[in-house]
Parts: C-alpha cells; sequence; structure tokens
C-alpha cells in the first residue's frame, strides 16, 4: 500500500502501576502480564505495539475486554502518558507537544466518540454537537449552522432544541457522531462506539458510518469486540491480546491466514462464507481462459458465488474489477476456504518480521 | 497526710513539693474540707485516682486540674487581642450585610414584601400550588402578628446561605480537585457538624461583642456551611469519567471544564447542599437568639424563659412553617434542576 500514515505508533508500552519505568525493565525481560501482576503488582496496559494507520482507512483494533483496546486508543490523543514508545500524527509526535499544541490537536485535527455516548446532559443536542467548535471559542452564530447541518447529516432533523435523556440509544450515539463530525478534524476515535446499542441498530449505525466514510475519507481508529463488527468495517485489522498485538494486516488475509490459536478461536463461529471476498480466494491472472461459467465481481463475497454455481464444485469463474479480468475463482478453492484452517506458520513469520 | 504523699516522698521530690505551692486559690471543696477538718481514710475502697487535684493534696507544687482550663483561658485571652485585630475588619462586612438585610426586611411593607417573595418562588420553583402555600404561611404569620419577627429570621437565613454558598463551593471545588486537601478538610468539616451547637458560641462571644450581628452570623455559617462544601466536592467527584474524557477529548481547559462540564453536572448535589444548608441555618438562628439574633428565635427564648407556653409553642408553629416553606422551594427547584439533568 502507497497510502500516506496518518498515525503511526512505535514501540509503545504502558504499564499501570506505582513504579511503571521498573516494571518495564520486567516486561522488557520477558515477564508476562499475569507475572507482572502476580509477582510485582502491576498491571500491563499495552507491550511493544507497532501500529501504523493509514490516511482514509477505517483502522479496527479488535480484542477480548481487558486486552488494553480502550488504553491504546487513548494514547494517540494522549489521555492516557504512555510508559515508552511513540506516537506520530501528522509527522508530529504527539508525546513532545507541550499542553496547548497538545490540546490545539485535539481540538483541530482529532475528535472522539465514546462508548457510553458522554454527551452533555444539561445542554441541547444542538449545543453538544456544537461542543467542538465551542470550545474553540466560536460563538453560537458561528457554529449553529455547522451543528445542524451534521446533525441533519446523521439524520436527527429537528431535534435541535431536545436533551440528551429524551433521545434513545441510538439517537444519542448519532449526536455524539455528529458532534464528532462538526470538529472537521480528520481523524476520528471511536470506542466501542456502537457496543452499547442493541443489534439492529448496531447494523444501522455501522451502515451510517461506512456511507459517511465514503464521502468524507477520514482517517477512523475503531474499536471494537465484535467479530462481524470489526470484519464489516475494517480496511485494516488489529488484533489484541493482553496488551500486545497479536496479528493485524487486511481482515480477510487474517481470516485465511490466522497465525494463532487464540485468532482460530476466535473466527471459528463465523459465517466465513458471507465474510470472505472472492478476490481473496481467487488464483490472480490476467491470462483470458476457456471453459469460465460466468464472470464474478472481485469484491463480491462467497455467498452469492455459491447461490450462483447451484453448489456445483466443478465450475470456475472469471472474477471481474472495473470490467477487466483480474483473476479466475474455481468453486473447489472456494469450499476449501469455507473450512477454517489451524493457525499458519506463514502468519507466525509475518509477526516475527 | 493525703493519699499520694508516700508517692512523692519516694521519689525524693518532697523538698521541691514544699518548695513552691500551687498557686491556684483554694476550691470551694477545699475550703469546706478545711473547715470540716476531715482527714481522709487510708481505705483501699477510698483510694482516690491519681487526678491532678489528688496529687497536689499530696504535693503543693503539682498544678490543679483547674490551671488547665484557666491555663487555656490565658492562651485564648492572650492571642485574643491580636485575633480580634486580624478577625475584626474581615468579618466586619458580615456585620454590615447582616444589618442592612435586617433594616430592609423590616422596612420594607408587608404589601411589598409578600408579593416579592412570592414572585421569587414563583421564578425559582415554576409551581403555582407551592406559591398558594407560601402564600397562606405568610399571611397566617403576619395575621397573628407574627411577621417582623419572621422577616428578621429570613434575612439573618438569607445573608448566611448566600455567604455559604459563596464561600463553600469553591472550597469544595478545591477539595474535589486535591485529595490532600479533602483529607485534611474533612476531619474539620466533620468537627464542625459535630460540635454542640453552643460551644461555637463560646470563642466567638470573647472574641467579639454580643452586640454585633457577625458574632450570630458566623456562628450560623460556621455550622451550616458543611453541607455545601460536603456536596460540592461529592458531586464534582462523581461527575461522569467518561464526559470528563470527552471534555479533554475535545481540548476543553481546566476552566472550561470546571463552569461548562463539572459545576453544571455537579448542580443537583450542589443543590442539595444548599438545601441542607438552608435548613441548618434556620436551626442555628435559633439557637443564636441567645447572643442577640433577633427573630422567632427570641420569641421561644421568651417562653423558656418567662414560662409563656403559648409564645414559645406558636413561635415554634411559626419556624416549622418557614422550615416548611424554604424546604420545599429549594426542594422544587432541586427537581427542577434533575428533570434537565438525567441520563
Ligand atoms: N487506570 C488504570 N489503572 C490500572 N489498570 C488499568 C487502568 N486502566 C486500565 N487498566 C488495565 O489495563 C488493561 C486494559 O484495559 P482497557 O484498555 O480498558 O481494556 P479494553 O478496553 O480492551 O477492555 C486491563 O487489564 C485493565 O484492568
Ligand atoms: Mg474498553
Amino acid at each position: 500500500m502507497t497510502e500516506e500514515i496518518k498515525i503511526s505508533i512505535r514501540k509503545l508500552y504502558k504499564i499501570f502501576g506505582e513504579d511503571p519505568a521498573a516494571a518495564l525493565e520486567h516486561v522488557r525481560a520477558g515477564v508476562d502480564k499475569t507475572e507482572l501482576l502476580d509477582a510485582h503488582d502491576h498491571v500491563l496496559g499495552l507491550q511493544d505495539i507497532n501500529v501504523d494507520m493509514h490516511a482514509g482507512k477505517i483502522t479496527v483494533i479488535m480484542g477480548l475486554s481487558g486486552s488494553g483496546k480502550s488504553t491504546l486508543i487513548r494514547h494517540v490523543n494522549r489521555l492516557i502518558e504512555p510508559t515508552a514508545g511513540e506516537v506520530w500524527v501528522n509527522g508530529e509526535n504527539i508525546l513532545e507537544l507541550d499542553e496547548k499544541q497538545l490540546r490545539q490537536v485535539r481540538r483541530e485535527r482529532m475528535s472522539m466518540v465514546f462508548q457510553k455516548f458522554a454527551l452533555l446532559p444539561h445542554r441541547t443536542i444542538l449545543e453538544n454537537a456544537g461542543t467542538p467548535l465551542s470550545v474553540r471559542g466560536l460563538s453560537r452564530a458561528e457554529w449553529e449552522d455547522e451543528a445542524r447541518t451534521w446533525l441533519n447529516r446523521v439524520g436527527l432533523e429537528g431535534l435541535d432544541e431536545q436533551h440528551p435523556h429524551q433521545l434513545s440509544g441510538g439517537m444519542q450515539q448519532r449526536v455524539g457522531i455528529a458532534r464528532a463530525l462538526t470538529s472537521n478534524a480528520d481523524i476520528m476515535l471511536m470506542d466501542e462506539a456502537f457496543s452499547a446499542l442493541d443489534p439492529l441498530i448496531r447494523t444501522d449505525m455501522q451502515n451510517l458510518l461506512l456511507e459517511l466514510q465514503e464521502e468524507l475519507h477520514k482517517t477512523i481508529v475503531f474499536i471494537t469486540h465484535d467479530l462481524d463488527e470489526a470484519l464489516k468495517l475494517a480496511d485494516h485489522l488489529v488484533i489484541l491480546k493482553d496488551g500486545a498485538v497479536i496479528q493485524q494486516g487486511e481482515p480477510q488475509k487474517i481470516l485465511l491466514h490466522p497465525n494463532d490459536p487464540y485468532i482460530t478461536d476466535f473466527i471459528s463461529d463465523i459465517n466465513r462464507a458471507r465474510v470472505l471476498r472472492v478476490r481473496s480466494v481467487m488464483v490472480p491472472t490476467r491470462e483470458p481462459r476457456d471453459g469460465l461459467a460466468g464472470e464474478v465481481d472481485h469484491d463480491a463475497n462467497l455467498e452469492s458465488v455459491i447461490a450462483l454455481s447451484g453448489g456445483d464444485t466443478t465450475l470456475s469463474y472469471r472474477v471481474i474489477r472495473k470490467g477487466e479480468q483480474v483473476g479466475v475463482l474455481s468453486v473447489k478453492d472456494l469450499v476449501r476456504a469455507l473450512v477454517p484452517s489451524e493457525a499458519s506458520d506463514e502468519g507466525v513469520l509475518s509477526r516475527a518480521s | 497526710m493525703a493519699t499520694y504523699d508516700s508517692l512523692f516522698d519516694t521519689l525524693g521530690l518532697r523538698d521541691w513539693c514544699d518548695a513552691g505551692s500551687s498557686s491556684a486559690p483554694m476550691s470551694m471543696a477545699d475550703l469546706i474540707g478545711q473547715a470540716g477538718g476531715a482527714e481522709p481514710e487510708g481505705s483501699i475502697w477510698q483510694l482516690p485516682f491519681p487526678s491532678m487535684d489528688a496529687l497536689n493534696d499530696a504535693c503543693p507544687a503539682f498544678p490543679q486540674s483547674r490551671e488547665v482550663t484557666r491555663g487555656l483561658e490565658d492562651g485564648f485571652l492572650s492571642i485574643k487581642d491580636s485575633l480580634s485585630f486580624v478577625l475584626d475588619p474581615l468579618t466586619q462586612p458580615l456585620s454590615w450585610a447582616l444589618e442592612g438585610a435586617l433594616w430592609l426586611f423590616d422596612t420594607t411593607p408587608w404589601w411589598i414584601m409578600i408579593p416579592l417573595l412570592l414572585l421569587v418562588v414563583q421564578l425559582v420553583t415554576r409551581s403555582a400550588a407551592l406559591v398558594v402555600f407560601v402564600a397562606a404561611c405568610l399571611g397566617f404569620l403576619a395575621f397573628i402578628d407574627y411577621y417582623s419577627y419572621a422577616m428578621d429570621t429570613l434575612a439573618i437565613i438569607f445573608v448566611c446561605a448566600f455567604i455559604c454558598v459563596l464561600l463553600g463551593v469553591p472550597i469544595g471545588i478545591a477539595m474535589s480537585r486535591s485529595d490532600g486537601f479533602q483529607r485534611a478538610a474533612i476531619p474539620i468539616l466533620d468537627m464542625l457538624q459535630t460540635l454542640p451547637t453552643f460551644v461555637y458560641l463560646i470563642p466567638l462571644i470573647f472574641l467579639f461583642s454580643v452586640t454585633e450581628p457577625k458574632l450570630y452570623g458566623i456562628a450560623i455559617i460556621l455550622y451550616a456551611i458543611v453541607p455545601v462544601i460536603r456536596l460540592t466536592n461529592l458531586g464534582i467527584r462523581l461527575v461522569d469519567k467518561q464526559v470528563i474524557e470527552a471534555a479533554d477529548a475535545f481540548g476543553m481547559t481546566a476552566r472550561q471544564k470546571l463552569w461548562e462540564v463539572q459545576i453544571p453536572l455537579a448542580l443537583p448535589n450542589i443543590m442539595a447542599g444548599v438545601n441542607q444548608t438552608i435548613m441548618m441555618s434556620l436551626a442555628m438562628v435559633v439557637i443564636a437568639s441567645l447572643v442577640s439574633a433577633p427573630g422567632l428565635g427570641v420569641l421561644v427564648l421568651r417562653g423558656i424563659r418567662n414560662l409563656e407556653l403559648g409564645v414559645g409553642l406558636v413561635s415554634g408553629l411559626g419556624i416549622v412553617l418557614l422550615a416548611v416553606i424554604l424546604d420545599r422551594t429549594t426542594k422544587a427547584a432541586l427537581a427542577r434542576v434533575n428533570s434537565t439533568h438525567q441520563m
């Protein structure tokens, strides 16, 4: 990939406790999370995190509860100070900023959406949406239109004068998103933004986010503990366990080549046919070939190809991207890809590198 | 021959004992004892505790217990002048505020005062029923000629509660921001709340003249300020951590966070503190009539002193009515705040 790297996290460590510096030495010497807690009474929040996040993409950080997701995302806007490491945003090390510069970055370069919405209960919906601008010192007349535009954009027309408690959870989170968008920052941090919502509303919100992203191309860091959500949204998927990244990459690659039993467990229950795409299992070739049963789009999911083939495993299809052939997909390969593979050696190697 | 003679003899302190005799004047009990000339029996059942007085019997050089209280008194009197030199001008505005408020409430004619109070109730609570209730109570008090006493009491409460809020909220905010300050302040607040109310008055009487309004003003404020401090501190500490995080994430300064997030979100708790502060001011204003605070408390006192049962009971009823009015009004205001603050 050649896109610009917007956020780059380098060798990041975070240890909670009385004397993090001393505990860091133990961690560098190979002490793991459980041992650090039992023997040294410190909590290992994050260890040796290296992640690049590309401009205009959605990077999803996934892991079980307690794996350090919230801790990691809070390093991007420095709500949490690291024990060691670097956080580069727009080519600038966030950790070297003074208080005033940091405030400037938080006001203008990034916004955040929270799991429990974190709206100001005493302010109206419109005032809540206008918060990022009023914080910068703009007058009501100056931010009102902008805030109203984004409220309308997330589907909240005519609720300007309501208070948050009068809205349902899904609508409150729409306000949260409108608030983040009003700031016009190009980085959006979302910490389990949809985890508190009902499944149906959650799907709506995911669609809303993708739709907005289509248009706005923000750099989004999205946190979730839900694999389906992660696969739906992620351009780049980072999997955390006990404060360490155990695998990261394109979601399709991780599905096909998990490098850790932990991830294999994680992905064993999903509907692979719906999640995997043609482009991930096809054989890339531009050579025309005879005997193909038809054409499928490179981004179609496998489920649609199975429906098309009627279950006949002898067939093969031409894979098309923007009207050109980019590969060939045999239904036999497709069926093989539906069986979860064990943690692969290739994955382990890529982690070590 | 006193019980503990032998103690001083064996310690070899006899000379010291006889050399200087304690300068404290004789207590009444001593005088009676001397007159009777009765020597204490040596029985073990009557062995006195080796208290300061018992030891003084055996050794005149040993100080009597009375010297402890006298020492305190002397100490206090010796710093009194410098203390009142500092405190007098500092607290003078309190006297002025109280005198001003009393004058204002006394001279404003009832047909302006009562509608004005009703208007305030209406504005704060937006409850017509409560306005009618307050009108009935005030009308009743005026009808039985307790109006001016009730107004005096109200004037004092307004001034004192206002100052409590003015000082208490900033103190509460400071406590919420520093764990160290909170640890230091809580024992003081506990003490202020548990000291019997009369005990406040004693040192204050020494410091200020009894005729000055600030004497009772300070006593009321010291007693009533505690809840507003406590609940401001608590309210700010209880503000949802995620909302604070959001404020930080959007780049609020500490000051923006305080005024736009912490205080508004702590407001229900702060208001609950104000309600308690007002109720405690009312309780103290009655006791403060002992040191010349005007108002309904004076009538209660008259009822006790002159055994005027009717006066005592009716003024007691007046205080209850005021308490109900103040409580209902502040609670209704609190409910209004709460309704816009719930999550
Ligand atoms: N302030 C803190 N003090 C001590 N331990 C903490 C603190 N914050 C988080 N932790 C610990 O760090 C780990 C990661 O927490 P968190 O980032 O909240 O996980 P997640 O968001 O993935 O559920 C957990 O073990 C948690 O207990
Ligand atoms: Mg979390």
